[in-house]
């Protein structure tokens, strides 16, 4: 996933009325702009903004039914942007699990230290091979 | 209120103090995030992290220890990173005990600031797990829709 592709991907689904408009097409399949605009609370001229926007990421298209145009969901687009958000979660888990195991390690040795004169049981811990986590 | 993109946490049997060094220390950062850390951590100090051959500009904003510490990142090149352009990612140390610390991290961004607050509200308590689950809450709905 390029990031410049997130970013694009982030700032349309980070507005509320966006996700607004997003959240009617997915449930509500092929509908016009004017039926989206009946049914929030912001201008028609917003939901065309909105809309625009929403093209551009992908997420959303629009095809010529008569005389009206109907837009909907691009589902291909929309499973990858879950799946790149499932990737961001996953990566935080990764970085999460090092930081774990860091400082579980240097807390370990910490203790060892300072209790040098305490009879501590040696060897009883090998931290970094401890908390191996999900890859 | 900001857009919650993403927010994971992790239990940690060491003190706060022992995280707290973990996850501001450039040297121990290179070993859990990127591979090229330059960072002085205080607040409003510009920073870069590299990743392979690629990399970026970060800034520090909140220093707190043992408590709470956050930077901004991916703003547009040659752009002071500010609510709207860039993500915020904040880490929020709680003691469990002398030994064990809860460390959860958020990135957050492009904060709306027009949007009423009660509003904001209402999105993030509908999307408290993040854009993650959202998002998946929405494709489960268009393939329920669509195979029915």
């Amino acid at each position: 996933m390029t990031a410049q592709a997130d970013d694009e991907l982030w700032s349309a689904i980070g507005d509320p009325s966006r996700r607004r408009v997003l959240d009617l097409l997915v449930s509500h399949g092929a509908v016009s702009a004017s039926w989206l605009a009946g049914h929030v609370t912001f201008s028609r001229q917003a939901v065309s903004k909105h809309l625009a926007v929403l093209e551009q990421t992908g997420l959303v298209s629009r095809r010529k039914q008569g005389r009206e145009v109907l837009y909907q969901v691009e589902a291909d687009r929309l499973d990858q942007a879950t799946r790149a958000m499932a990737d961001l979660a996953t990566q935080w888990d990764r970085r999460l699990g090092a930081i774990k195991r860091l400082a579980e390690a240097a807390h370990a040795q910490a203790k060892k230290n300072e209790g040098s004169n305490t009879p501590l049981e040696e060897g009883s811990n090998t931290p970094l091979e401890g908390g191996r986590h999900d890859g | 209120m900001a857009d919650l993109v993403i927010e994971r946490e992790v239990l940690i049997e060491a003190p706060a103090e022992v995280v707290w060094r973990t996850i501001t220390e450039p040297d121990q950062m290179s070993q859990w995030f990127a591979d090229r850390v330059e960072l002085v951590v205080e607040p409003g100090a510009h920073g870069f992290m590299g990743f392979g051959d690629q990399g970026g500009p970060v800034v520090v904003e909140t220093v707190d220890p043992p408590v709470c510490f956050s930077f901004r990142w991916n703003h547009p090149r040659g752009e002071e990173p500010v609510t709207g352009n860039s993500m915020l990612v904040e880490f929020t140390l709680t003691p469990e005990g002398d030994e064990r610390t809860r460390l959860r991290v958020s990135e957050r961004g492009h904060e709306l600031l027009a949007w009423p607050d009660e509003e904001k509200q209402r999105y993030a308590d509908e999307h408290r797990g993040g854009w993650a689950e959202y998002l998946d809450r929405l494709a489960q709905i268009l393939a329920k829709r669509q195979s029915g």
